[in-house]
Parts: C-alpha cells; sequence; structure tokens
C-alpha cells in the first residue's frame, strides 16, 4: 500500500433552514404554494355542499343559508383573492412546464404562453357565467 | 453512481395534480365567484339557480354529476399533491403520514363524491 | 483627466477547513474601475490583499463554467457580473449555494460529475456506422430542436438556483436534465431507453416542484427548468404506455 497524507478536506454542508426566506423569489414560490389550501378548503366546501343535497331539501337549504353568512362571504372573497393568484402563478410557470410551440415558424414567447393561458381563463369564466345564468332562468 | 433507479410512482399524482391545477385555473376563480359570493348574495344570477330542485336535477344528470365529481376530485387531488411536496419544502419530510394525509383526503373525497352521484344516476 | 479611483466593499465568505470550524466573512476594501467584473476584484484580492483566497476561474469570458458563485445571494457567473452594479453599497460572495464548501469559493462538485456521467452525455448511436459508412446526418431543423439545451456550459448555477437539491441531493437537478435532454432528442442518438431510467426513478425529474428559478439564472438560456418538466410528461407517458407497449417499442 502507499503511504496516504493525512485527509485535510473537511467540506462544509452549509444548512437549508429557512432558504425560501433568503431570496424574493422562493418567497413568491412559497405563497404560490400556499394557493393549494386554498383550492383544498373550496373542494371541501363543495364535497359537503354535495354530501347536503344527498341528505335532501331541508339539509341543502342549510348548506345555501350557511353560504350567506357574513363569514362564508369573507371567506370567499379570500378564496377568490387566492384562486385568482393561483390562476396567475399557474400560467406564469407554464412556459416552463410546456413543450415548445412554433407558430409560423418562430417559438411562441414565454409571455404569449402566459397571456394564452389567462385569456382562455377570462374565455372558460365569461362562459361558465353564461352558462349557469341560462340555467338558472 | 448508486442511484437508486427505482421507478417512482409519481406520474400518477401528477397528472391529477396537473389537471386538477389546470382545471383550478380555467374554472375555480368564477366558480368561487358564483357559489360563494354571487349566489349567496342574490347578485346576477335569479334566486332559483342553486335551488334544491335545481342542483337536484343538476346532479342527476350524467354531465353534471360528472362536472361535481371532476370538480371536487381533481381540487383535491392538485392541492394535496402540492401540499405534500409543500410539506417537503418546509422541511417535513415525506412520511407516510404525510403521504396519507395528502392523497388519502382526496382519494377518500374522489370515493365518496362518486357514491353520492352514482345513485342519483341510475 | 486621470480617473478618481474607486473602492468598493466585497465581503467573502471563507472557509479554510484547518482553521476555521465554519464559514466566516471577511470584508476586503477594493479599487476598481467601471469595466471590472467580480472576478477580476476577487483576483485583485488574491494578488494584493489576502493570497490565500480561493476560487475558480478559467476563461473570464461566460463559455468555462468555472466561476460560479452567490453574488449577493444570486447565482452568477462573477466574470459575468460587474462591481460597478454594486457601488457604493458593495456586495457579498459566497460559494455555490447547495453544494458542500471545498475551501472558500471552491465547492465540491463530485455529486454533479458523478451525475453527469452516469446520463451518457454524448450520442449512442441507434446503429453504429462504419467508416465507410460516413458521418450520422442530421438536418438543420433536427439540429434546431436540442440546439437550446446544448449550450449547457455545466456552470452548476442552476444547481444553487434549485431548492429541491439543496433539500435532497440525491435529486438528478436541472442541468443534468437539460443535457440528458440533448441526446435523447438529438435525431442521431439511440440511448433515450438507457436515459429513461434516471428520469423515471424516484429521483428522478418528479423531486422537480417547478420553481423555475434554474431557468431563470442559467447564463446560456438553456431553461433547464423546461428540460425536466418536458421530461416528466415523457416518464408519465412511459409509465402508463409500458402496459402497452411491446417492450423496446414504447421508450
Amino acid at each position: 500500500m502507499r503511504a496516504v497524507a493525512p485527509n485535510r478536506r473537511r467540506p462544509y454542508v452549509r444548512s437549508m433552514v429557512g432558504w425560501w426566506r433568503k431570496n424574493p423569489y422562493f418567497v413568491e414560490y412559497m405563497i404560490h404554494e400556499g394557493s393549494a389550501f386554498f383550492v383544498a378548503a373550496y373542494a371541501l366546501i363543495l364535497m359537503v355542499g354535495l354530501l347536503r343535497l344527498t341528505q335532501g331539501e331541508a339539509a341543502w337549504n342549510g348548506w345555501l343559508t350557511a353560504l350567506r353568512s357574513p363569514l362564508s362571504i369573507a371567506g370567499h372573497l379570500i378564496l377568490l383573492v387566492a384562486m385568482l393568484y393561483h390562476a396567475w402563478t399557474w400560467f406564469t410557470i407554464m412556459p416552463i412546464t410546456l413543450p415548445p410551440i412554433f407558430v409560423a415558424g418562430k417559438r411562441l414567447s414565454a409571455t404569449a404562453i402566459t397571456a394564452g393561458g389567462l385569456a382562455a381563463t377570462l374565455l372558460t369564466s365569461v362562459l361558465l357565467l353564461l352558462l349557469v345564468w341560462r340555467l338558472g332562468t | 453512481m448508486s442511484a437508486n433507479l427505482k421507478r417512482s410512482n409519481q406520474p400518477i399524482f401528477w397528472l391529477l395534480f396537473g389537471a386538477g391545477g389546470m382545471l383550478s385555473a380555467l374554472l375555480g376563480p368564477m366558480l368561487v365567484f358564483i357559489t360563494g359570493i354571487a349566489i349567496p348574495l342574490g347578485l346576477i344570477f335569479s334566486p332559483e339557480t342553486m335551488s334544491y330542485s335545481h342542483m337536484h336535477a343538476f346532479a342527476h344528470h350524467w354531465i353534471g354529476a360528472g362536472f361535481i365529481w371532476v370538480i371536487v376530485s381533481l381540487f383535491l387531488w392538485h392541492a394535496g399533491h402540492r401540499i405534500f411536496h409543500s410539506l417537503h419544502d418546509v422541511g417535513i419530510h415525506a412520511g407516510t403520514l404525510a403521504r396519507i394525509i395528502c392523497y388519502g383526503i382526496p382519494l377518500l373525497a374522489t370515493v365518496l363524491a362518486a357514491r353520492s352521484l352514482i345513485p342519483s344516476l341510475i | 483627466m486621470s480617473e478618481i479611483e474607486k473602492i468598493i466593499p466585497i465581503e467573502v465568505l471563507r472557509y479554510r477547513p484547518e482553521q476555521d470550524t465554519e464559514p466566516v466573512l471577511q470584508t476586503f476594501q477594493v479599487p476598481f474601475t467601471d469595466d471590472m467584473s467580480v472576478l477580476q476584484g476577487l483576483q485583485y484580492i488574491k494578488d494584493y490583499l489576502d493570497g490565500s483566497l480561493s476560487f475558480r476561474w478559467s476563461c473570464r469570458m461566460a463559455i468555462c463554467g468555472s466561476c460560479g458563485m452567490m453574488v449577493n445571494g444570486i447565482p452568477s457567473l462573477s466574470c459575468k457580473t460587474f462591481l460597478r452594479d454594486y457601488y457604493p453599497v458593495g456586495l457579498r460572495i459566497e460559494a455555490l449555494a447547495h453544494f458542500p464548501i471545498e475551501r472558500d469559493l471552491v465547492i465540491v462538485m463530485d455529486d454533479f460529475i458523478e451525475k453527469l456521467e452516469s446520463i451518457k452525455p454524448y450520442i449512442i448511436p441507434k446503429k453504429p456506422r462504419t467508416l465507410i459508412e460516413g458521418e450520422y446526418l442530421q438536418t438543420p431543423t433536427e439540429r434546431d430542436a436540442y440546439e437550446q439545451f446544448s449550450s449547457c456550459i455545466n456552470c452548476m448555477l442552476c444547481y444553487a438556483a434549485c431548492p429541491q437539491y439543496g433539500l435532497n441531493s440525491k435529486f438528478i437537478g436541472p442541468g443534468i436534465m437539460a443535457l440528458l435532454h440533448r441526446y435523447n432528442i438529438d435525431s442521431r442518438d439511440g440511448g433515450k431507453a438507457q436515459r429513461m431510467e434516471m428520469v423515471n426513478a424516484e429521483d428522478g425529474v418528479f423531486d422537480c416542484t417547478a420553481v423555475g428559478y434554474c431557468s431563470k439564472v442559467c447564463p446560456k438560456h438553456v431553461d433547464p427548468g423546461n428540460a425536466v418538466n418536458l421530461n416528466k410528461m415523457e416518464s408519465a407517458k412511459d409509465y402508463f404506455l409500458r402496459f402497452v407497449m411491446p417492450k423496446g417499442t414504447g421508450k
């Protein structure tokens, strides 16, 4: 065996504690990841509504009454903001997740993809509004 | 490399996450506005829009039932997967408990929603 | 007209394993001119203020990928970042985040190199050709498909930008995925099936949560985040289609 000099290497591994506070980019990332809690909350509210619907008219009307409470309205305003933020950030990330799209031989820019996604949300929102309005009358 | 080349099962959850994320980005804001703000406050829509008879009929049609089922379950699959990874981000490592909660709730809701809706279709 | 000499404070995270138990900050007052890069500032320190300062560099022109460091917390090539932009407040320079520090601004890159080797970053011909048969031909369009991903200079800024790599260094990571993708989509290559094993693995692409900062810091506009996320779809296809496709054709 060859004589080996004592190993003076002592690589230092830095801690990741609080990593997301160190860069505004990461702070924003954590906030948009947090939108998941609001999406979940809304789905659970709908889930309760569905269960109440299966329990008959009185139960359903109880759910509707609960939705009219000021607390519920305030909560849904927060949910609305969170949902909009989710939509905004979902389409901001989309250029990274989509394969390159070519239009007339030119690659579609990230801005165009994000704008396209937001336009799609606008379109589906208007359609949904009209559909519900139509179904309600 | 001593890499672990065991195939990940994440594609299933990632696809559900993506579908739910896209759906909530496209429809989420307007749905919240309609069910949580406009209808309770009596804005825009006729007061009958979400009445028992209307919603009962809606859930009894396969399109309506399918819509409710897809919205409730995919929103939860989206949220569960995202929260599962966020827990890892803040240092709570992907243990069995995290997995059970983050994927168990969406699974339970998917089954429960289907069980509530299917009888109305038969 | 003589230029008035400007002095900028440069804070450097030092780590000398033989004397420091943990990294410590040291500030140097560095005279500079407007055309000086951060790397030149470090070279000034090494030449005139403290010869023991260690850092990697080579080309000084953003092509060798050696001089990546954290400049005010942002992964940057120090040769492509200029002192004038930090005057008069000064700047803080640290070793690339998420890698162990070997000494001062030098990081341990063994993990990156191992991963680089593991993905077979070379063309694996579908069918080897003899010299007589000539070159492996490719059209300009076929070349365009991977060109962006071939611009990677292995500077590892994207790894320093990736919290998922920082949290779990087993994750294959952005830059390596960009290179893997570059070969997988090369029309002359036939090695995709072998490389997909790394993509599909538990510490393959699905450790990524689409933070996207990797693509923001890339000095060569490779968009490694795109490579990772495109391969999530590839991997999902592979996951489900393996039941449908006969072995060897689906990949």
